[in-house]
């Protein structure tokens, strides 16, 4: 069942920047008056600053080769991410009200081949970041300096070992047009003693931890890479948010 | 490592076209060297990370390059099966992965190197192109007609070859024809030279494809009669599914030779394992004449 106070988290976390924000009830639509995972809210600040202010791009350039990519590699994470592809017209509302429905094209995680704007198909864990880096390295190798690849993990999902080959190897080449962001809700089984970060500074990377519900202090962190070295974002978000 | 020779000097030659890109995992790295500091953004080697390595090849082929990805059998197929699954085909994108080692190329390495199971796992996939060619002198076309496509295709080199080169029989080549109603030998890669020995003096027609994905099914119905045997270097029973569908139409019998899933737990040489699993001339010799003799008598 649905608590009033779980509506009532849902509407805050999704709360408009600039008082007209149309994603409240477009993630009200996906909803649908099932109960939300900790997953779902604990992303929205997150894909929020992104989309909002972070982000180049629109719906007219997702197939532009100097286009900003966003990898969702947490893919259970996708009513907000749904939302806000409808709120920045990637897809048509409608879209939301059959989510996984037989003839819908938004699953429980999303498949880049149904979805406009959606970069990659995830849903098992650990392979967002090696496809970004792949990403990264393809725009470098075809002389695209400007476009940014922003990847978006779980601490739990950073449990897979393939996360940490891309980490090291990111690192070691300075893979300078990639970001990595990690929400992080202390779901990791056994836990990252020393904080997430430290698993990408000690392999080069430039990292920042912020409170992932602080909009204000997310949008620095998320533009606060330096151009010659991959960048880290650990998004603190308290358990069960 | 005279295929591999060749697969280094094919490929390098690609780059000139600059969306073709190489992806490594240190082996066959310093072979790419001279290509690497030509085109460092185009040679990648991520290290020991097979897992990267596919990955990467993904997150290349999404931004609109070739990847060309190349490791040992069992570390470019088995331990990236499901990078293969998703970061390729679940992302709608294609690459070229070449291995080499085949089933048993480096016999003494032991278990941990030995790679019969990769293109029956290549074949839970949709829609890839699979080489496995016989002979040096096959790979420069095979690897240009497959890297020039844009779906994904996977090239098992092996240091085991024929004498001869067919680069052309990528569609079922007949090597010898036993004439009408003999029985249809189809030997794959550098199974060839071993079954054209095992089936000399036999009625039986003998053609050869270094292209078991997609199988010629054309040219097999052509070909077939009531009998037909396959000779894979790989898993026994490999292509059986495609040849019984091909023929299930039509009263037949298959035979399918090829390396047996046992461990046999034992080094030596490829020639040795060719024997054990059956598959030198005497052991092909010895399933061919069990399986034919009742026509024979």
């Amino acid at each position: 069942m649905t608590t009033l106070a779980t509506t009532a988290r849902v509407a805050e976390a999704a709360a408009p920047l600039d008082g007209r924000d149309p994603v409240a009830p477009l993630l009200e639509r996906v909803r649908a008056g099932r109960q939300f995972g900790a997953n779902v809210l604990s992303t929205l600040d997150v894909l929020q600053v992104l989309y909002d202010r972070v982000l180049r791009i629109t719906p007219a350039t997702v197939d532009d080769p100097d286009r900003d990519r966003f990898l969702l590699s947490k893919g259970h994470a996708v009513a907000g991410y749904y939302a806000l592809l409808a709120a920045k017209g990637f897809i048509p509302p409608d879209w939301l009200d059959d989510q996984g429905g037989p003839s819908s094209r938004l699953g429980d995680h999303p498949d880049r081949t149904l979805i406009p704007g959606v970069e990659i198909g995830s849903g098992s864990l650990g392979h967002g970041l090696g496809l970004g880096v792949g990403t990264a390295l393809g725009l470098r190798a075809q002389g695209r300096p400007d476009p940014r690849v922003y990847v978006l993990l779980g601490d739990a999902e950073l449990d897979e070992g393939s996360n940490h080959e891309a980490i090291a190897y990111a690192g070691a080449v300075g893979l300078g047009n990639l970001t990595a962001i990690v929400v992080d809700n202390s779901s990791a089984t056994h836990g990252w003693p020393g904080g997430v970060a430290t698993r990408f500074t000690v392999n080069g990377w430039t990292a920042a931890t912020v409170d992932g519900r602080d909009r204000d202090a997310l949008h620095p962190a998320l533009t606060g890479h330096h151009g010659h070295r991959p960048h880290a974002v650990v998004a603190l978000v308290r358990d069960g948010e | 490592m005279i295929v591999r020779d060749t697969f280094v000097a094919t490929t390098t030659a690609f780059l000139d076209d600059p969306r073709t890109v190489i992806v490594l995992a240190d082996i066959s790295a310093a072979a790419f060297a001279p290509a690497a500091a030509q085109h460092p953004d185009r040679v990648i080697n991520v290290g020991i990370r097979e897992q990267l390595m596919v990955g990467v090849a993904g997150g290349l082929a999404l931004t609109g390059l070739r990847p060309i990805v190349h490791s040992y059998a069992p570390f470019l197929v088995e331990r990236t099966y499901e990078q293969i699954k998703l970061d390729l085909d679940h992302q709608g994108v294609g690459a070229v992965l070449v291995s080499v080692g085949a089933s048993y190329d480096r016999a003494a390495a032991g278990r941990t190197h030995l790679g019969p199971a990769d293109v029956a796992l290549i074949d839970t996939l949709h829609n890839w192109t699979v080489h496995a060619p016989g002979h040096r002198d096959e790979v420069p076309g095979l690897l240009r007609d497959v890297v020039c496509g844009q779906e994904s295709a996977y090239v098992r080199l092996s240091t085991q070859s024929n004498a001869q080169a067919y680069p052309e029989a990528g569609d079922l080549r007949v090597l010898r024809d036993a004439g009408p109603g003999a029985a249809l030998l189809v030997a794959v890669g550098p199974t060839l030279d071993a079954a054209l020995d095992a089936t000399s003096d036999l009625p039986v027609t003998v053609a050869y494809t270094h292209r078991p994905r997609p199988f010629d099914t054309t040219g097999l119905r052509a070909l077939a009669n009531s009998a037909v045997i396959l000779v894979e270097p790989y898993l026994a029973g490999t292509s059986t599914r495609l040849l019984s569908d091909a023929l299930a139409d039509r009263p037949h019998r298959l035979l399918a030779l090829g390396v047996r899933r046992e461990e046999l737990r034992r080094y030596g040489s490829a020639a040795d394992h060719a024997r054990w699993h059956g598959l030198d001339a005497t052991g092909l010799r010895r399933s061919i004449t069990d399986f034919l003799s009742p026509a024979l008598v």
